[in-house]
């Protein structure tokens, strides 16, 4: 994928948590995930993109870290089986998603509500359609990855000046 | 004021309720939808409403639109991850009196709600 597209995700991640999670996050260098890559998440935030692009963008947590992000956004203690711990993880992904969108310059894309995946060391594969990236996110409240899998449409791509 | 507010999230909700409650607004209304929002307003009679636009069964947009087709002018505060400039233009030209990007602080929030109310009393002297 693109490597223009991952600034305006981490530019949306920092944002989401400086301004709702009273956080500050640092990144490691984006990288494309190995087959034998053995970090598996046990909480992970999905949103789908459609339109001038079109792929997903994943946040992965550790439970440990999940609960402590989700609990922070919330206010509240969130523990895993909490009613509205998924909710909180979902509006987490739609808060990067959106915020990143936002910044695809002449490019027209539509989000997907989201969907939550809560599973022990369950895996994220990078798509084959739409190879990405994941982008290493370190916090007080615990490390995750952010996941980013896109692909411009090619005419969209020539509006948008790429 | 009564204050509806219409989000299929409801950790945003418990947010927002927070943020309100600590702004001393304490009469709020909840929907989860587009169509749960406008039997809600039936019910409630809101002064306000803060209005997600990505929603299942009935998005904002078509909420907003649906409302002001029926003639009620209550004001109404998009409150969603939609930021793009053609986004506000169109949630404007449909009948939104206002618009919070996520993610919001309580500052944003609060100031959005009483440029909302001034504008809105203001048009009606």
């Amino acid at each position: 994928m693109d490597v223009r597209y991952i600034n305006p995700f981490m530019k949306s991640i920092k944002n989401l948590f400086q301004t709702m999670l009273t956080t500050d996050v640092s990144f490691g260098k984006p990288f494309v995930p190995r087959p034998d890559d053995d970090s598996r998440p046990d909480v992970s935030g999905v949103i789908g993109f459609s339109g001038d692009a079109s792929g997903a963008v994943v946040i992965a947590f550790g439970k440990e870290t999940a609960v402590r992000a989700a609990s922070q956004f919330a206010g509240t203690n969130l523990h895993l089986d909490h009613p509205d711990f998924a909710d909180a993880i979902g509006e987490l992904a739609n808060m990067i998603a959106g915020g990143a969108k936002a910044e695809f310059e002449g490019l027209d894309v539509n989000i997907s509500l989201p969907s939550v995946i809560v599973g022990e060391r369950h895996e994220v594969t990078n798509s084959k359609v739409h190879p990405g990236l994941a982008i290493p996110c370190n916090t007080p409240l615990g490390n995750f990855r952010v996941h980013v899998s896109m692909k411009v449409e090619q005419a969209a791509a020539v509006g948008a000046g790429s | 004021m009564k204050i509806l507010l219409v989000d299929d999230s409801r950790t945003i909700r418990n947010i927002q309720k927070n943020i309100l409650g600590r702004l001393e607004h304490k009469d709020i209304a909840e929907a989860g939808d587009g169509i749960e929002g406008i039997a809600r307003i039936e019910e409630s009679m809101p002064d306000l409403i803060l209005l997600d636009w990505n929603m299942p069964n009935m998005d904002g947009l078509t909420f907003l639109e649906t409302i002001r087709k029926k003639g009620i002018t209550t004001p109404v505060i998009m409150c969603t991850t939609e930021a793009e400039k053609s986004r506000v233009i169109q949630a404007i030209q449909a009948g939104a009196n206002n618009y919070v990007v996520k993610p919001f602080s309580t500052e944003t929030m609060a100031e959005k709600i009483d440029q909302t109310m001034k504008k809105v009393a203001a048009a009606a002297e």
